[in-house]
């Protein structure tokens, strides 16, 4: 490539690499650490250039045709046998799967009596994330660290409670206490989540503990 | 899996995904939900239009390049969950490259005269104006208060399609030229948005 490749991230966050440069560039984004910081920066600003090309709407059937596409794809998924797929699958699709079922376990519940949950309150704000807990839950975190997880457990012993923990490098902080059962609990944290968090739930005696007493059965992605 | 996902039905017609954050629609864009691809497209499918449009310069072939950007969106959201980006980012990146990709494919750009790559972003009808949406005036202001040289670099690059070689070869200048001016004018661009409160930085 010759030249400097930092200098690269520019023209590369507009497309304006021809593919050998965007391969070149690519290689030298997977070792640099600098290069990806200011990419993800750029990057923003480059996409919401889109927003300055208005045009007409566009005509009506092309989102039918993009959603009768997608359909006829998921379901030549679908189709694939069970057992075959749980082995071939990527790990990450697997994850996305629990998330988005836990999303739709968090936004079901909350259609039922009442019309909202902690859970699609959160998801309800710009920016919040969802990461998967298990494969059965989801934590869902806002930008200012407000966060819920919904999971499916069953009734906690009893005597005891289930406890969420916010787990950072510099400690184990409690997050709130629940006794599952239903078809699904949605808990809203006690304690705000800031990045580089795991959130994790033990079985705890009745009242809850200061400090967990066991490791975590469950635990979530890092937060980012 | 199997039984949670039988167990859990979120009955499909009555659901409102309105309120949901697009970074949550994505996650349930990954798990194949199609109403949140519905959503996300409602939300997206016409500024991705005029975008490829604006490219492309040919209504068949934006079409192709929205559709097929919504499709790998369809198809990749699971890679969306490990990225620190917003998904209006991550979609709207997706539009361009394909039209990008479509535009150097057709070559439809070459040998046209520079203006029309890069048509100036003004002269608003009074209509237009009334309907520009929040973030399309944001952008245009910022535009307007970049350098004139790092506005064409933008523009040629955004929205002409244009690779850094070319557009050197057709400004007559040195490739290093280009790259700082792209460089400085993304870097200006990403300021005057923040300060006008479009972007907060990513999540």
């Amino acid at each position: 490539m010759g030249a400097d490749p930092h200098s690269l991230v520019a023209p590369y966050a507009l497309h304006a690499l021809d593919d050998e440069e965007c391969r070149a560039f690519e290689q030298h984004l997977a070792v640099c650490e600098r290069c990806r910081e200011e990419l993800a920066g750029l990057k923003e600003a480059a996409a919401s250039l889109a927003y300055g090309a208005a045009g007409p709407a566009p005509p009506p059937e092309l989102r039918e045709r993009i959603l009768t596409q997608a359909r006829s794809e998921r379901a030549n998924v679908a189709s694939l046998p069970q057992r075959r797929r749980s082995w071939t699958a990527p790990l990450a699709a697997a994850a996305a799967v629990a998330a988005a079922v836990a999303i739709g376990l968090g936004v079901w519940t909350a259609t039922r009596p009442a019309s909202t949950n902690a859970f699609t309150s959160v998801l309800a704000q710009a920016g919040s994330r969802v990461i998967t807990m298990g494969d059965e839950g989801a934590l869902a975190v806002a930008p200012d660290g407000k966060a819920a997880i919904a999971l499916r457990l069953p009734k906690a012993p009893t005597g005891k409670t289930y406890e969420a923990w916010v787990i950072r490098d510099d400690g184990i902080k409690p997050a709130g206490l629940f006794g599952g059962g239903g078809d699904a609990s949605v808990v809203e944290l006690t304690r705000r989540v800031p990045r580089g968090s795991v959130i994790g739930v033990t079985v705890e005696k009745a009242g809850g503990a200061r400090q967990p007493t066991q490791r975590p059965f469950v635990a979530s992605g890092e937060t980012t | 899996m199997t039984a949670l996902l039988t167990t859990s039905p979120p009955p499909a017609a009555s659901r409102d995904l309105a309120h949901l954050s697009d970074e949550s629609l994505l996650s349930l864009v990954a798990g194949s939900d199609d109403q949140a691809l519905a959503e996300l497209y409602d939300r997206f499918g016409r500024v991705a239009y005029g975008l490829a449009l604006r490219i492309l310069r040919d209504e068949t072939l934006a079409q192709d390049a929205v559709q097929e950007a919504f499709l790998a969106v369809w198809r990749s959201a699971d890679r969306f969950l490990a990225e620190r980006a917003k998904a209006n980012t991550w979609i709207l990146t997706l539009v361009h490259r394909r039209a990008v990709d479509l535009v150097r494919r057709e070559d439809r750009r070459r040998g046209e005269p520079l203006e029309s790559a890069g048509e100036p972003a003004a002269a608003e009808t009074v209509e237009e104006e009334a309907t520009l949406g929040f973030e399309r005036r944001v952008v245009l202001e910022a535009l307007a208060q970049l350098s004139p040289e790092q506005r064409e670099a933008l523009e040629l690059g955004y929205y002409g399609g244009l690779t850094q070689s070319e557009l050197a070869e057709r400004l007559g200048l040195p490739l290093g030229t280009i790259k700082s001016r792209m460089f400085a004018g993304l870097s200006r661009l990403r300021e005057l948005l923040a300060e006008a409160g479009l972007e907060s930085s990513y999540p």
